[in-house]
């Protein structure tokens, strides 16, 4: 096992390996996207002066925040079929319960950004008669979430390696294509070195991008 | 066309404002002054509704700012407001920015809103800032944008809430000239500020308030030569000094 470092084996998996990131980028992908959109109007809640929707939204950011993601998942792959009496399938379960993990991660980060702007703003918009969707839409989250976006990206970057935890639904991303390969040829240093670099390369790209936007909003 | 009355506002246990009455007439300029934190901001806010008041009613032109039933929507978008720190959106060009709540509120097309924020910027000697963002103009150009902003409206009144005191001493003037010029037009204005040039040059009365009560409400002559309280003239003392 630790005799020649053999690439050739690493080359030759590259096709496999390929749809195992294309998975785990598209999860990140559609998890950001979902999570966002569910973050917001979480984030919108939580600040709402109706209680029964902040008192919704606190509650739901602390219960999700208290239990591992891993548990999320396993929670829609095996007990919502049981609920709803037919299987969601191993990539909806998964995906479902990233965005609803994310959400409450991102409620919170997007909670802060809104109170990052100004109420000075606010004002001016309901000033000239702009309605409270109007006000969040044109004037309050372009600004929040321009302040956000690299806290945003550095939580995208714990998503894409928190995706590989799929593979406990037997969903093939990069990591499990990996160890799949490491197995069944017996190269485990080959691969997991290659997995490695592959996602250092990926995330350190993504956190030079991070502190690039952070630069350039501070300016 | 504006009438205030009785109206008291709490924050929590602390009052902030004390049964306050007044009027505003179509066409009249009010100066609105006083120590910090007399609830001056406040006062002003309540006229549009952008702070709730406990007791008390406010009305302008006959419609209830105070009722629940109100569009305040509308309300609000008859009535412009210019604040302290300008808070034009800084994500938006200066054209932008006085095109928005046209085309949101008042259903502009884009071309209409356009023609009206360039006809607007060029009455204010800023046609060629149009693409401009905020950030990029003088806090006198951002100042003189906002007023251009509430202006494209087409309101019946304006507020605005100490409009030149973020301002450098140089930039004051130029803010000043285009509300002289308003006031000269007509318009119906209320006004909070300690400028009391502006205040004798257009002014039609004066409001005093300290600790939340409305302590003197006069003629601009009056307020200046006679007034009455002794906190009032104090206050003229102290700043009439610089
Ligand atoms: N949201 C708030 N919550 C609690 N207290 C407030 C709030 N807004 C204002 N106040 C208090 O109400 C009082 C009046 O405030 P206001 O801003 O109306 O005063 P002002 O006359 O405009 O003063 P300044 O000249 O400093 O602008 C102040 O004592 C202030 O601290
Ligand atoms: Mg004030």
């Amino acid at each position: 096992m630790f005799g020649e470092f053999d690439t050739q084996i690493v080359v030759k998996s590259l096709p496999f390996l390929w749809q195992g990131l294309q998975l785990s980028l598209l999860l990140t992908g559609l998890g950001i996207l979902g999570g966002v959109a569910a973050g917001t109007l979480l984030a919108l809640m939580r600040l709402s002066s109706f209680k029964v929707f902040s008192l919704f939204s606190a509650t739901y950011v602390n219960l999700i925040r208290s239990v591992p993601l891993i548990l999320v998942i396993f929670w829609f792959y095996f007990l919502v079929p049981l609920a709803i009496g037919r299987p969601v399938g191993s990539f909806y379960s998964a995906l479902i319960a990233f965005i609803i993990f994310e959400a409450a991660y991102y409620s919170e980060i997007i909670r802060a950004g809104i109170q990052s702007v100004a109420r000075g703003q606010v004002w001016a918009g309901q000033a000239t008669g702009l309605g409270y969707w109007q006000i969040q839409r044109y004037i309050v989250l372009p600004q929040a979430f321009r302040n956000m976006v690299p806290i945003l990206l550095t939580q995208a970057i714990i998503l894409f390696q928190d995706t590989s935890l799929v593979f406990v639904v037997s969903l093939r991303d990069f990591m499990t294509a990996s160890a799949i390969v490491a197995q069944k040829e017996g190269r485990l240093v080959e691969m997991y070195t290659f997995a490695a670099a592959v996602y250092f390369v990926i995330c350190f790209a993504g956190s030079m991008l991070v502190k690039r936007l952070s630069k350039e909003i501070a300016r | 066309m504006i009438t205030i009355d009785h109206i008291s506002k709490w924050y929590g246990k602390f009052q902030v404002l004390a049964d306050c009455s007044t009027g505003i007439e179509r066409g009249e300029v009010v100066v609105v002054c006083g120590p910090s934190g007399s609830g001056k901001s406040t006062l002003i806010k309540c006229v549009n509704g952008l702070e709730p008041v406990q007791e008390g009613a406010i009305r302008v032109n006959d419609v209830a700012v105070t009722d629940a039933g109100t569009n305040m929507a509308r309300l609000r978008s008859q009535i412009g407001m210019v604040f302290q720190h300008f808070e034009l959106y800084p994500h938006m060009s200066v054209l932008n920015n006085i095109c928005l709540a046209q085309e949101k509120v008042l259903n502009r097309s884009r071309e209409e809103a356009r023609a009206k924020a360039r006809s607007l910027l060029q009455r204010i000697d800023l046609s060629d800032q149009a693409d401009k963002y905020p950030g990029q103009l003088s806090g006198g150009q951002q100042q003189r944008v906002a007023i251009a902003r509430a202006l494209a409206m087409d309101p019946i009144a304006m507020l605005f809430d100490e409009p030149t005191s973020a301002l450098d001493p140089e930039m004051i003037n130029e803010v000043l000239d285009v509300m002289v010029e308003l006031a000269t037009e007509g318009m119906t204005m209320m006004v909070v500020t300690h400028e009391m040039g502006f205040a004798r040059k257009v002014a039609d009365r004066v409001i005093f308030m300290d600790e939340g009560r409305i302590v003197e409400d006069a003629p601009t002559e009056e307020f200046f030569n006679t007034p009455r309280s002794d906190r009032a003239q104090a206050f003229l003392a102290k700043i009439l000094q610089h």
